[in-house]
């Protein structure tokens, strides 16, 4: 509870949203509790104080009907005899207020009228434990003969049972509170533990242990929630950065090893005799090198740049069918001068939002893997579309790639041959998959039995309403 | 030819000024955006070569400013950022190409010449020349020296280019942004092969090669 926390925690605590929001609530809880008791009591007394007033009027209402002076003396005798006890007060007085029947020693002096016909006033009883003022109220009534007959009761008991209202509500009151208040600490001080336990994993977090994550109660509550969304977020962070870490590892790698290679020839040439034309050789060589280097730098940054890009670079409705047309018109003559026959198959436009360079890039990488490795036969581009998805694939029959590699080569730097003698630096699947992804859509190798399959699918756009469709001719295979 | 080159990096700026000149340009240099703006609204130049990130003021404002004080000069953007997005702002802000850092020198120079050589009234013209070579851009009828020759649309604009370009050096991605308007480098060499076909088109039965390769750098269309 916070008053068991030393001076520093109670501050932190005083300045929590849990403790403004059970102070608020606490406030609420008193004031309501109370406007309760007031009630309650107002009611309860009032009832009492009608009570008495109508036992009142019973009382000269009975007697008002004694007619005859004698009989109501009688009455009054009987009524007023010492050892009843109701409590009720009578006197009769002749006109000048001289008392000829009742309990009651003299007319009152010092009566104050509550209201009218109604007066209250102190008499003096003598008890057990002494004299003691009573109060009593009454009522006066003039009869025929300007007699004047009073009938009151003696408020003692009214007061001690209202007494005895107000302490019992007085301390109901007080067990109330102190339970609400003790109640409001609990569930505090639960909200805080649960809140603590989040900033304890945060700050583990932040001082470098990244395999920690929020416990969760299982409940599913609100708190469960926050814990596992926030466990959500880190484990994505951790993936992130270990492909960070696995990227830069790899930059390093495929990186170093040219350039150690570059700065080796230039040392060497530099140790060789002075030669022209060795010279020039070296520098041409060089800057070939340099040249693959930049490659490699530039697809890195290709990437990176469609991993970051973001939807307002993909807003744009493009016919994926043209796109692809325009890349494998770059493409057929190598094919041709392969010896490979590039087959481009797509009946019909297909609309996907997108970026036109990104998917030209994408669709080129495709194309250039399958006439890269395909050593003879047929590679076909095709683009297809069904109601939500548009597809791209690149299908050859060349050596393919086992189903267990599959997906390692679209990691960056990941190529299948371990002497890497194909020109390539091993990106160009790693920027599909990236520009598949900035798209909202997968880039996936399946088998072409035999060769491979290479698909990019992406959701498709609506077709614009005035153009619906139009077929166009598939191109001849020689485009 | 006399340039002016904007450009911060004192190294890059010396080994441009030293490449350029020795390719026979005369050429300043102004290491900061406001005192490059000064020069270039003063001097007559025949092209600027702006670096985007300047200290001072920014090379796109500089050429902005230029552009806004109807200063006509044609101007080369050097940058680092290659994005397709940067590109556009830098040819929006006025500038007339875009080159992105690292380049080879043979690049910058080809872009160079392109740009002094640009006709202002090259949009108009129906028939191109160059030697023996005569296309016409409306009937897409080509010849050499009168006789037909058979292209392909797309080695047609080729062609086009490279006879916009007659007898300059044109780089494999100066031909990859304006006749594919492709911004990425293909792994295999594509535009080699588009331009061996294309060189065997044009031979074919001709004694003299007009389509060279320059190397290092590109391709040039003999027209002498």
């Amino acid at each position: 509870m916070a008053l068991a926390l030393p001076g520093a925690d109670i501050w932190r605590f005083l300045h929590t949203n849990a403790f403004r929001i059970a102070a608020v609530y606490f406030v609420l809880f008193a004031v309501s509790v109370l406007a309760l008791l007031i009630f309650f009591y107002v009611s309860t007394a009032g009832f009492l104080e009608r009570q008495i007033e109508a036992t009142v009027d019973a009382e000269i209402r009975g007697l008002q009907e004694q007619h005859d002076f004698d009989g109501l003396i009688q009455v009054i005798h009987e009524r007023s005899a010492p050892g009843r006890a109701d409590n009720m007060l009578y006197l009769l007085t002749d006109p000048e207020l001289n008392p000829l029947a009742g309990n009651l020693s003299q007319w009152p002096r010092e009566a104050h009228q509550v209201r009218p016909g109604w007066f209250l006033f102190p008499i003096q009883v003598a008890t057990r434990n002494g004299p003691e003022t009573h109060n009593v109220l009454c009522s006066v009534f003039v009869l025929g003969n300007n007699d004047h007959l009073l009938v009151g009761r003696d408020l003692r008991d009214a007061a001690e049972f209202r007494n005895r209202i107000l302490t019992t509500l007085a301390w109901s009151g007080l067990i109330a509170l102190v339970l609400g208040i003790a109640g409001g600490a609990v569930m505090t001080r639960n909200m805080l533990n649960r809140v603590e336990v989040v900033a304890k994993t945060t700050e583990q977090i932040i001082r470098g242990d990244f395999a920690q994550r929020v416990p969760l109660s299982g409940s599913g509550d609100e708190f469960d929630q926050l814990g596992s969304n926030l466990n959500v977020m880190l484990d994505q962070i951790e993936r992130l950065m270990t492909g960070m870490r696995q990227v830069t590892d790899n930059i390093a790698h495929d990186l170093r090893t040219p350039l150690s290679r570059l700065r080796a020839r230039l040392e060497v040439t530099l140790l060789e005799r002075p030669d022209a034309a060795r010279y020039a050789e070296a520098l041409r060589e060089t800057i070939s090198e340099a040249d693959q280097l930049l490659g490699t730098f530039n697809a890195l940054l290709s990437i990176a740049e469609a991993e970051a890009g973001s939807r307002r670079d993909t807003a744009t409705v493009l016919d994926l069918t043209t796109i692809a047309r325009a890349v494998a018109e770059l493409y057929e003559p190598v094919a041709e001068e392969k010896g490979l026959v590039l087959r481009f198959d797509a009946p019909l436009a297909v609309n996907v939002r997108g970026d036109r360079h990104l998917l030209s890039q994408a669709i080129a990488n495709l194309l250039d893997n399958a006439l890269k490795y395909t050593p003879s036969g047929e590679v076909v581009l095709s683009v297809r579309g069904d109601e939500s998805s548009a597809r791209v694939a690149v299908a050859d029959s060349g050596p393919g790639i086992p189903a267990d590699r599959r997906e390692a080569v679209f990691d960056r730097f990941v190529r299948l041959e371990g002497s890497r003698s194909t020109p390539g630096n091993g990106l160009g699947l790693s920027l599909v998959r990236a520009v598949a992804r900035l798209h909202d859509g997968t880039a996936t190798l399946e088998d072409n039995n035999p060769g491979l399959r290479a698909v990019l699918t992406l959701p498709r756009a609506p077709e614009p309403k005035d153009s619906a469709a139009p077929a166009l001719p598939a191109l001849a295979p020689s485009l | 030819m006399k340039l002016l080159l904007i450009e911060d990096d004192q190294k890059t700026a010396d080994y441009i000024a030293k490449g350029l000149a020795e390719s026979g340009y005369v050429v300043d240099t102004s290491h900061e955006g406001r005192d490059g703006l000064f020069m270039a609204s003063g001097g007559n130049y025949d092209a600027l070569i702006v670096d985007r990130m300047l200290p001072g003021m920014d090379g796109l404002a500089v050429i902005a400013a230029l552009r806004a004080a109807e200063v006509k000069t044609p101007v080369l953007i050097l940058s680092a950022m290659g994005a397709v997005d940067d590109r556009v702002k830098g040819l929006r802000a006025g500038g007339d190409d875009y080159l992105v850092k690292p380049f080879a020198f043979a690049e910058l120079l080809a872009r160079i010449e392109a740009l002094l050589r640009r006709g202002p009234a090259s949009s108009a013209t129906v028939k191109l020349k160059a030697g023996p070579l005569e296309m016409d851009l409306l009937s897409r009828n080509v010849t050499r020296q009168g006789r037909d020759i058979d292209l392909l649309p797309r080695e047609f604009r080729l062609l086009e280019f490279l006879m916009r370009h007659a007898g300059q050096v044109v780089t494999r991605t100066m031909l990859l942004e304006n006749v594919w308007d492709y911004h990425f480098d293909p792994q295999t060499n594509v535009i080699d092969v588009h331009v061996s076909r294309l060189r065997q088109k044009l031979d074919k039965g001709f004694d003299k090669p007009l389509l060279q390769t320059v190397r290092g750098a590109g391709y040039r269309l003999n027209v002498e």
